[in-house]
This record gives C-alpha cells, sequence and structure tokens, in this order.
C-alpha cells in the first residue's frame, strides 16, 4: 500500500529531482584543496562567484572547506575574484 | 613545532636562478632555528588570474616545513620586506602530502597532448561527469542575478 502511494507521487511529479548526495562525501571522494583549480572552477559560477551549496548538494561541512579552499586560490591568484 | 605550507610569488622579471636564491634564503631562516624543510616545489611562471603589483604573471614557490610559531613570524617579516615578493601564504598543514602537488601534475601532463585535443578531452569530462554542477542550473543563477 504504501509502496503504491510513492510510485503514485513519483509519476505525478515527473520533473521532481531526486536530491544528490554530496560529491564530496563517500570513500573515493576527491580531496579538497586551494590547488586543485580545476576541480574548484567546477563550484564557482562564470563570473566568479562561489556556487550555493543548494545548487551544487555539498554538505555544509564540505561547503566550508570549499569556501576556505576557493578563499585561499583566489588570494594565490590561481583563481579569479571576478571575471567580467 | 608543527607543520606549515608555504606559498609565494615571486615578480615576473627575475630570473628562476634568483627566485631559487630567495627560496634558499628563507628555507635558511626555517633551518637555522631547527625546523626542517619537508617539501620544496617550484610552480613556474604561472600567469596571474588578475594583475598584482602590475604584474601579469608570477613565480610560484611551495614550502612544506616544520617550525615553530616564532620563526614563521620571522619568516613571515623577512618575506614581507622583500621587494620582489608580490604575496605570500603560510597555511598550518596537517600532514605533508605524499608526492608531488596537483599542479605539478598537472604541469606535466600539458605538453603530451596538443592544445586543441587537450580542449576538447576536458569538455567531454565535465559533461560526463555533470554531477556536480549541470550547466542548466549554472544558467538559471546567472539569469536570476542580472
Amino acid at each position: 500500500m504504501t509502496q503504491l502511494e510513492i510510485k503514485r507521487e513519483a509519476i505525478r511529479k515527473p520533473f521532481s529531482r531526486r536530491r544528490k548526495s554530496c560529491p564530496f562525501s563517500g570513500p573515493n571522494a576527491p580531496a579538497i584543496d586551494y590547488k586543485d583549480i580545476k576541480l574548484l572552477s567546477r563550484y564557482t559560477s562564470e563570473r566568479g562567484k562561489i556556487v550555493p551549496s543548494r545548487i551544487s548538494a555539498v554538505s555544509a561541512k564540505k561547503q566550508r572547506e570549499l569556501a576556505t579552499a576557493i578563499k585561499r586560490s583566489r588570494f594565490l591568484a590561481l583563481m579569479p575574484y571576478v571575471t567580467s | 613545532m608543527r607543520l606549515y605550507e608555504s606559498v609565494f610569488i615571486a615578480r615576473q622579471d627575475i630570473s628562476i636562478v634568483q627566485v631559487e636564491a630567495m627560496a634558499d634564503e628563507f628555507t635558511g631562516i626555517i633551518k637555522s632555528t631547527g625546523g626542517s624543510v619537508q617539501k620544496r616545489e617550484y610552480w613556474g611562471l604561472r600567469s596571474l588570474a588578475y594583475r598584482i603589483k602590475k604584474n601579469r604573471k608570477g613565480h610560484y614557490m611551495m614550502f612544506n616545513f616544520e617550525t615553530d610559531s616564532e620563526t614563521l613570524k620571522e619568516y613571515e617579516r623577512v618575506m614581507g620586506l622583500n621587494e620582489d615578493v608580490l604575496r605570500y601564504l603560510n597555511m598550518r598543514i596537517e600532514k605533508v602530502e605524499e608526492g608531488p602537488s596537483i599542479i605539478m601534475q598537472s604541469k606535466n601532463e600539458r605538453p603530451s597532448r596538443g592544445p586543441r585535443d587537450g580542449g576538447r578531452d576536458d569538455d567531454r569530462e565535465e559533461a560526463s561527469n555533470g554531477s556536480a554542477m549541470p550547466n542548466g542550473d549554472d544558467g538559471a543563477i546567472q539569469s536570476i542575478e542580472e
């Protein structure tokens, strides 16, 4: 009965996405490092802003780490503060 | 004694030999008080993401060392006085990472593949990964901002 209900819910909302899990949690998650520009740039917008965790699905703890890493990277001119 | 990671950026128009000499001078401070330098990496002349003191490029040098806070203070003071140093950043770390850092790894990879192919490969990789940041979402942010 309950299972049926869940199924119906899924059918009713075809565009509702399941919550993604944090890309930095789990066994073979990448380490957050201020030197890893390629990884960090995936979590910044085109203008160079840090992407909010509600969009990137990064956990709160990892988001704090990520933000520090991005800021360090910016300070050392590895990443831009702004790109216009 | 604590482990630290230190990066400094030197002016673009000094030679590699001079950068190495500067690095020797700085590590000398650490060594003089019983500290030890575990890792030393020269990242080369990299272009800066933005201009610092009218420089578009800079020599990057990274150290991992073990020292006490007094020495680190002295180390920072000397760096601040040196006019060839554009910027420096010292961070406390828990442990020294084994092997060369990511920057050194990516630097070694680059010459082996053509610039155009490389770019395409990157795009494809990101597209297949996709999970982290779908482009659609990014677009949404942009439109909200504007």
